[in-house]
């Protein structure tokens, strides 16, 4: 199955994602300038993480202008898979494709760490292979994290169980700021209605090799996974 | 033109002379100093580029915008040799911020400048180095330290050999910020240093971003005939470089560049050090694609002039020259030579009664500044980006990245400006040995190292005596363990600008090493319960500049540690043999704060604490607090699993390595004893908050 990575001027986590990708069983990425569109030619889309356009004006903001993200418009329409990393999810929320807005980090400084995610919901394309509070480590690295909502439109987000990762606390050594960015309710990560647009901060494609990973493990292997067997490719 | 290409910043002229001692050769060093970047072979046609760069002045009167065009810089030198640029090391100087405003304003934005710039031009920041102290109260040290990497056939070189070939500026437009940059750096900043504002350039690492993908992009393409960044001096020292370098000249129309602002003068344009900028010696010929691959990112290219046969630079506007010089001329500045006077040095020095509490001195040690734990900068710097980072900020003595070939490649950078201000010899060799140990320590042998020294003025003798010190003690100490030195920087006149005292002496090493494929690497922290604990090398009693000298008695006398290279040598082989045969399970150097920082800092990684007895410590005679505290070189804390404990002895015995089994790892505190007297008793618990928390407290923000 194929993957666009959308590469903006400015991304650059995108090599990072095809990486991920390339080592993933029923999956085959392929990078995508942003100018050069024939994004329906593929099964699933990825914005990478970065500054697209430098982040000028807002993260994401003029990303979510392009031409790319309006074919990912109506291949979100069509339910095509759709998978924002942290650029990526500014620039999903920018194009008003997921609901929020991601503000400054509540600390006002850029934070990376390792963190621990909890899933809290298993029926998206990118989280189909794990199950619902599930723990996983990887890191974030953000200075505009803070996923805000006001509180009705937070309601029916959760209600309708569109939430899809939170910061969790796993350990003891975890309890100094297990939320890195002050995220409401600690959401790290939501899904659309139809839970075919999956937008999350933190970097699952950062924790895929197990050399990597300060503990060994290498927990971000799972969304890419899920997301090849959404697509029917994985055995 | 002559000014800033002749200008110490560009030529070197006061120190050429002396660098030309230090040792620059090696079996994998492929491009050694007088380049944008050294670079050595990795093994399998990849290789590694290693270069850093300051910019203390620019980031004194604008901390902010100083230190991110400072990592632009080292960037460009990186990609200027057709590499990747694939993690920055930082090391900074700052007064002291628990007391000044200014020190903090200059440290909050210098760190906040370093992660805009390097965060979203998608290189990760992994590893660094900090002191405080005053003498850097008004003139704050930024060194940003770059590695790249490529394929050896990719390796392009600053000149341009070929009559004929287009030269290209690529990047952002030329302004009139940075016009006299060089000049600017080449003396003390003024009294009113701020109205130098201008002489400081204007960041933009989204077009950097596009430089580095469109660059290297290009270079696939076999038409880039020869490459060079345009950073100090601008175009009035880049072109006679690539000329004189190639044996050519170049004819250059200054209307053709892209201008940010219009009525910028000839002069100008020429001295212009703007941004983003790197010029491109394309193949006369075929050239288009190149060209076009820039134009597909966004990034402006413009043909300013061409490759001659004369041997001269020519300045058009227009149909009219303006400039017409000799490139070798400008490429070879006239050598200054300086005087040099020792200081006198009062030798009276009385080490002073310690205080009663150990456990007291300790934790104070742990939370003090120059000791303290350096996650409130690390956490803002992107660490990770690119995967390839295995051992990261805060994990280890030395960052750990992944290369393409399936190596692991170890950084670290070093310094100690109190030692190098007590006896710029030592504290210049030593900061190679300790940069050396951080890199050993991870389970990387060390293969280069490239130096920054910085220093005040150098027509003040004294000052100059001491650059002429540190340049032999890294000489000598290069030259004892066999580790070339491949590139480096030079920084005069730092001082402050109201008292007019010279900064601290600060001789930096960043040192890097390899791990081969499939061998071991390991960190600093404890591992198992039960554990035994070797101290290897021995200790002398050598306080001078010492962390524990400056926190409990406010005062920076005595004897500085001075490492001797014959002993390091075998000390890291040593230490490198036990990793690789699996028997050591943990690694950690004693630096500053001595053993006794040492042992605590073993202790954080896992919360596991440990029960240690010096009374067999390999040690010159000394009282229990010189002792814990005494930062002597070339010692390490070992871990080592009991089974294993006799084999690694064996080891340690056959290479007659001084070092004493003292202790178990276990418990949730650190004690330890001396001939039964028990020194110190602190929880792990304590360690970790005293460390963890020493930057934002000085900074007054809660944790």
């Amino acid at each position: 199955m194929n993957v666009a990575v959308v590469r903006f001027p400015g991304s650059n986590c995108d090599l990072d994602v095809v990486k991920a990708l390339e080592g993933t069983k029923g999956v085959r990425p392929k990078l995508v300038w942003h100018e050069h569109g024939g994004l329906d030619r593929f099964d699933a889309v990825v914005l990478p993480g970065g500054f697209s356009f430098g982040d000028y004006l807002r993260a994401g903001a003029i990303a979510a202008r392009s031409r790319s993200v309006g074919e990912v418009r109506r291949l979100a329409d069509r339910g095509v898979p759709i998978f924002g990393v942290c650029n990526g999810f500014q620039t999903l929320v920018e194009a008003g494709l997921l609901p929020g807005s991601l503000l400054r980090n509540s600390g006002l400084r850029f934070v990376c760490r390792w963190v621990t995610l909890r899933v809290e919901n298993n029926r998206t394309p990118v989280t189909g292979r794990c199950s619902k509070g599930d723990l996983l480590r990887m890191p974030v690295a953000h200075g505009e994290g803070r996923f805000f909502l006001p509180s009705a439109e937070l309601d029916s987000l959760k209600k309708d169980g569109r939430v899809v990762f939170r910061y969790a606390q796993s350990t003891e050594r975890d309890g100094r700021g297990c939320n890195p960015n002050g995220s409401l309710d600690g959401i790290a990560g939501i899904c659309n209605k139809e839970g075919n647009v999956v937008g999350m901060m933190p970097h699952p494609e950062r924790a895929v090799d197990s050399l990597l990973d300060p503990e060994g493990r290498s927990d971000g292997s799972v969304i890419f996974q899920s997301l090849a067997s959404a697509l029917g490719g994985a055995s | 033109m002559i000014d800033a290409e002749w200008s110490e910043h560009c030529s070197y002229k006061s120190s050429k002379a002396l660098l030309k001692t230090l040792p620059t050769s090696g079996s994998r060093v492929l491009l050694g100093p007088g380049y944008d970047a050294g670079v050595l072979d990795a093994g399998d046609g990849c290789v590694v580029s290693l270069h850093i760069e300051s910019h203390n002045h620019p980031s004194a009167v604008d901390p902010y915008g100083g230190a991110a065009t400072g990592i632009g810089g080292v960037l460009r030198d990186i990609l200027s040799i057709g590499t990747r640029p694939i993690a920055l090391i930082d090391v900074l100087r700052f007064g002291n911020i628990g007391e000044s405003q200014r020190s903090q304003w200059l440290f909050r934005n210098v760190v906040r400048g370093i992660a805009d710039y390097g965060n979203c031009v998608g290189v990760p920041t992994v590893a660094g180095e900090v002191e405080f102290d005053e003498s850097f109260e008004r003139n704050c040290l930024v060194d940003v330290a770059c590695v790249g990497v490529g394929r050896r056939r990719d390796l392009v070189l600053a000149q341009a050999k070929n009559p004929g070939d287009i030269v290209v500026m690529a990047g952002g437009s030329t302004g009139r910020d940075g016009v006299r940059g060089a000049t600017f750096a080449s003396k003390s900043l003024a009294r009113d240093a701020d109205s130098e504002r201008s002489s400081v350039q204007v960041p933009d690492p989204f077009m950097k971003k596009l430089l580095i993908d469109s660059i290297l992009d290009a270079l696939e393409t076999g038409e880039v005939k020869g490459m060079k960044d345009l950073g100090g001096g601008g175009l009035s020292s880049a072109l006679p470089e690539i000329a004189s370098k190639g044996g050519t000249g170049v004819e250059l129309d200054i209307r053709r560049l892209s201008l940010r602002e219009p009525d910028v003068t000839p002069l100008e344009a020429m001295i212009s050090e703007s941004q983003e900028r790197m010029l491109l010696v394309l193949d006369r010929v075929r050239h288009k694609k190149a060209l076009s691959i820039l134009r597909k990112y966004g990034v402006p290219a413009t043909i300013i002039g061409h490759v001659t046969d004369d041997g001269d630079i020519t300045v058009k506007d227009g149909a009219d020259v303006v400039a017409r010089l000799p490139a070798d001329f400008l490429a070879n500045p006239p050598l200054i030579p300086r005087d040099s006077r020792a200081p006198v040095r009062q030798s009276d020095w009385v080490e002073p009664e310690s205080p009663p509490d150990l456990s007291k001195v300790l934790l104070s040690l742990l939370s003090s500044l120059n000791v303290g734990g350096r996650r409130w900068i690390y956490e803002q710097y992107d660490h990770e980006v690119g995967v390839r980072t295995v051992l990261k900020p805060g994990q280890a003595d030395a960052a750990l990245l992944k290369l393409p070939n399936g190596r692991l490649l170890a950084v670290k950078a070093d310094g100690n400006s109190a030692a190098s201000a007590l006896d710029p010899y030592s504290g210049a060799s030593g900061c190679v040995a300790e940069a050396c140990r951080n890199v050993v320590s991870v389970g990387a042998e060390p293969v280069a190292m490239v130096d920054h020294l910085q220093f005040g003025d150098p027509g003040d003798a004294r000052v100059y005596w001491g650059f002429e010190e540190a340049v032999r003690g890294v000489a000598d100490y290069c030259r004892g363990v066999g580790i070339p030195v491949v590139g480096g920087k030079v920084s005069f006149y730092n001082e402050d600008q109201l008292t007019g005292r010279p900064i601290k002496p600060t001789p930096i090493a960043l040192v890097a090493g390899l791990v081969d494929k499939d061998e071991r690497f390991v960190g600093p922290a404890l591992k198992g319960r039960g554990d035994r604990i070797v101290l290897i090398g021995k200790t002398s009693m050598e306080l001078g500049g010492s962390a524990y000298h400056s926190t409990v008695f406010g005062v920076q006398n005595g004897v500085a540690p001075r490492p001797s290279p014959q002993e390091d040598r075998r000390t890291n082989s040593a230490v490198l043999r036990l990793i690789r045969a699996g028997l050591a399970e943990s690694v950690h150097d004693c630096s500053k704060g001595g053993m006794a920082v040492a042992l605590a800092e073993t202790c954080m990684g896992r919360s596991i604490g440990a029960e240690v007895e010096l009374q067999g410590a390999p040690a010159t005679r000394m009282g229990p607090a010189s002792l814990l505290f005494s930062e002597s070189h070339g010692r390490y804390i070992v871990s080592v699993r009991k089974p294993n404990l006799s084999k690694a002895g064996g080891l340690l015995a056959r290479a007659r390595v001084p070092y004493a089994v003292v202790g178990t790892a276990g418990g949730r505190s650190l004690r330890i004893s001396l001939r039964g007297r028990r020194l110190v008793d602190v929880d792990v618990a304590k360690i970790i908050e005293g460390k963890e928390s020493s930057i934002s407290r000085a900074l007054g923000e809660e944790q």
